[in-house]
């Protein structure tokens, strides 16, 4: 007794709260929760059941245990293609727009003349939706009526830029980096803003030269920055559907596991069971991220 | 296509199976009257939706009882990737769709009235139309409205500057493609971007060398895609695949027939709308098309692709379970299997033919003339590869695995092989 009395002398307690406050608190958290519960978990959850059945969308489910799983991963030739495409679209958002994104963000920053203006152009794609991205990469990347093979100028052997299954993933990745670049700019260049210039003053008097100052000072602070950076590209990545979609419907080198989902759930073909161990690969690897990055920040909590 | 992006990932992100409650939600429409019959229609291109329109209204007109018609128009390519929930949700009591085994997969699930009394009744159907009109368990489901022919196209001008002649065989085929790289054009144009134009081309192949029984067993998941016969098929079109443009799943089909219109091409195998719909009114005339060319004598041309699409009752209506409801949808079906009806429908909409004997020809153009002709003469029609089998295997298997074929054509056993071992787990689904 004597200790819960300490207690709340100490700290504001839960006993603190009137009935009233209770109902509001509960009913506030328990419509997000019940929202959360029955729009995320709940299909998540059918999802990982479904997957582990066979059904076409009408009549009865069947239970085949993993067979969808081992036709996934052994008897289905789209599947591979889209996981490495899908990772490669991590690699080159990652080590390529990312970065980019980051130079060009300095070099505003700096104060280039007209920075307004390259500002808004760069940050232009980011509001067209991908689906439009996707159509205006038609229209420059189409072989025989597209703008680039004009100005190419090649007649008798064009390159076919979205038709060659080898080469089509770059035109498509070149596209969507061009969009994620003004994204990781501006968030950049927000975060840039921010930065205390004494700190940059302060290792400029001890001495540290230009690109000393950058990697060892800006960039720390930018930490929070790097990490909504890092989480959007990751998303992008996964998530990567709507450009392959409007380009060629995700076929002939442009799969991604969102698109194999699709085109088995959605659609007339209705392999729903099927469908859905793919979406359960992809949320494992979706997983696999979240968890490595919550893990990060709660480490990052302790040890700050 | 961006509002169906956003629709499919909306759906996918919401567990893909909240959707059939979207599409239906919409179409609350009258019917309390028992008179008005409600239609779902994919046709939402403005030629065949006001083609539509106008049989529909003359339905109305004619109509003693005064029965009339409320139409409910989904975009095409929307309205078949839902037909699956449409048809278990609250779908019109009539809606369009096509004949075969896309249809027989719906029959057999039993969203579909059976409509066998109403075909006693019909007259001016040639058996093969009754055929693909009927399900596995031999009673009527469809009641066919038109079809359009798969031909090889050409123009006519082109034909006479340099003096071709229609092949009627394989080898005479190849010996004119050569002929037209002699003489600076692109041979076939070629195209497969969106997934399915060339299937038309593997289906000719197959039928002329293997027959149109093989080509039903085969799309049937009968026989095995590792048999030798499907080897010779895909073997023949390596031989012709030198003279097809070149990037063709880069292309799409709009592209191609451009490319035929413009002169750039020779030849095309295509539909009667695809081609149709690329040249310009006053360009019609030059359009012409032969049928493709024998390769093994014994099925010489003995089938004809032929798509036919037509109306369907929805077994899930609610208003057909009231029995004035029904004898009014059956009314109106009886209407459109009558030639004037569709008489009214292609008066407006001269890509297509009527599949009734008994339609006034006399205002077609020479091209539908000849579609008739090549339809009338054919001993087997076939639908096309993706209506001829499972939605699932089409689009699942035999999309990407056409579009392999065409990115690199020398693995003809690896591809057969691949194209096997999902055929026997999808038809082993059920």
């Amino acid at each position: 007794m004597a200790l819960t009395s300490a207690r709340r002398a100490g700290r504001r307690g839960p006993r603190r709260f009137t009935a009233r406050d209770l109902v509001v608190l509960g009913v506030l958290l328990g419509i997000p929760v019940l929202l959360d519960l029955a729009i995320v978990w709940g299909p998540t959850l059918a999802s990982v059941v479904l997957s582990f059945t066979s059904w076409d969308g009408i009549g009865d489910i069947k239970w085949v245990g993993t067979e969808n799983y081992t036709n996934i991963f052994t008897n289905y030739p789209p599947f591979w293609p889209a996981v490495r495409h899908n990772l490669m679209w991590l690699a080159f958002l990652g080590l390529v727009a990312v970065p980019f994104g980051l130079l060009l963000a300095v070099l505003i920053d700096r104060g280039v003349r007209f920075s307004r203006f390259y500002q808004s152009t760069l940050y232009m794609p980011v509001v067209l939706s991908l689906a439009v991205v996707g159509f205006i990469a038609q229209l420059v990347f189409s072989r025989d009526q597209g703008a680039l093979n004009a100005l190419v100028g090649d007649k008798q052997n064009p390159t076919d830029w979205l038709g060659d299954p080898d080469l089509n993933i770059w035109m498509i990745l070149l596209a969507a980096a061009w969009r994620h670049t003004g994204y990781v700019m501006i968030l950049y260049l927000a975060g840039l803003k921010a930065v205390d210039p004494t700190l940059k003053e302060a290792a400029a008097i001890d001495g540290a030269g230009e690109a000393q100052t950058f990697f060892r000072v800006v960039l720390p602070t930018l930490r929070p920055v790097n990490v909504i950076v890092g989480v959007i590209t990751v998303i992008e990545s996964l998530r990567a559907f709507d450009i392959v979609y409007a380009v060629n419907h995700g076929r002939n080198g442009l799969e991604v596991l969102s698109v194999l989902v699709t085109d088995n759930i959605i659609g007339e073909a209705s392999r729903i069971g099927f469908g859905s161990a793919i979406a359960v690969v992809l949320l494992t690897v979706s997983l696999g991220f979240v968890v490595t990055y919550l893990v990060q920040e709660i480490r990052g909590e302790k040890s700050r | 296509m961006s509002r169906r992006g956003l629709l499919r990932s909306a759906a996918f992100g919401a567990g893909a199976v909240t959707l059939p409650s979207l599409l239906s939600a919409c179409d609350s429409g009258p019917g309390g009257d028992a008179k008005t019959v409600r239609v779902g229609s994919n046709s939402s291109d403005a030629v065949p939706k006001k083609a539509f329109a106008d049989a529909f209204k003359a339905y109305g007109e004619q109509s003693e009882e005064g029965r009339t018609v409320k139409v409910n128009t989904v975009d095409h390519n929307t309205f078949q990737e839902n037909i699956n929930r449409y048809l278990q949700g609250k779908p019109d009591d009539v809606f369009m769709w096509f004949a075969g085994n896309r249809m027989q997969f719906f029959a057999k699930k039993g969203l579909l009235h059976d409509i066998s009394d109403l075909w006693q009744d019909f007259q001016g159907f040639s058996p093969a139309l009754k055929a693909q009109s009927t399900g596995e368990d031999g009673k009527q489901y469809l009641t066919p409205y038109y079809y359009y022919p798969w031909a090889v196209f050409h123009r006519k001008s082109v034909f006479k500057e340099h003096g071709y002649q229609a092949p009627k065989t394989l080898d005479e085929y190849i010996a004119l493609a050569k002929q037209m790289q002699k003489d600076k054009l692109v041979p076939i144009a070629f195209c497969d971007k969106d997934g399915w134009p060339v299937m038309g081309t593997f289906d000719y192949i197959n039928m002329r060398t293997n027959g149109y029984d093989f080509h039903r067993d085969l799309m049937a998941g009968k026989e095995a895609w590792t048999d030798k016969r499907v080897k010779e098929a895909f073997d023949t079109w390596r031989r012709i695949l030198p003279y097809c443009q070149k990037g063709a799943n880069g292309r799409t089909w709009q592209e191609a027939a451009q490319s035929l219109q413009k002169k750039e091409s020779g030849m095309a195998v295509f539909g009667l709308p695809h081609a149709g719909q690329q040249f310009p009114v006053s360009e019609q005339d030059d359009l012409d098309f032969f049928p493709f060319p024998v390769i093994n004598p014994e099925h010489g041309l003995d089938a004809v692709e032929a798509p036919i699409d037509g109306f369907l009752l929805a077994k899930n209506s609610k208003n057909l379970k009231n029995a004035k409801n029904l004898a009014s949808a059956k009314d109106l079906l009886k209407w459109l299997a009558t030639p004037k009806a569709e008489d009214i429908y292609l008066a407006s909409d001269p890509n297509n033919i009527a599949v009734n004997s008994g339609a006034d020809t006399s205002k077609y153009s020479a091209l539908q003339k000849k579609s008739v002709e090549l339809i009338s003469g054919a001993k087997q029609i076939s639908q096309f590869m993706d209506r001829d089998t499972r939605p699932d295997f089409s689009s699942t298997v035999m999309i990407p695995a056409l579009q392999k074929f065409i990115g690199n054509p020398n693995d003809v056993d690896g591809l057969v092989n691949d194209i096997e071992r999902q055929r026997k787990t999808i038809f082993a689904a059920d």
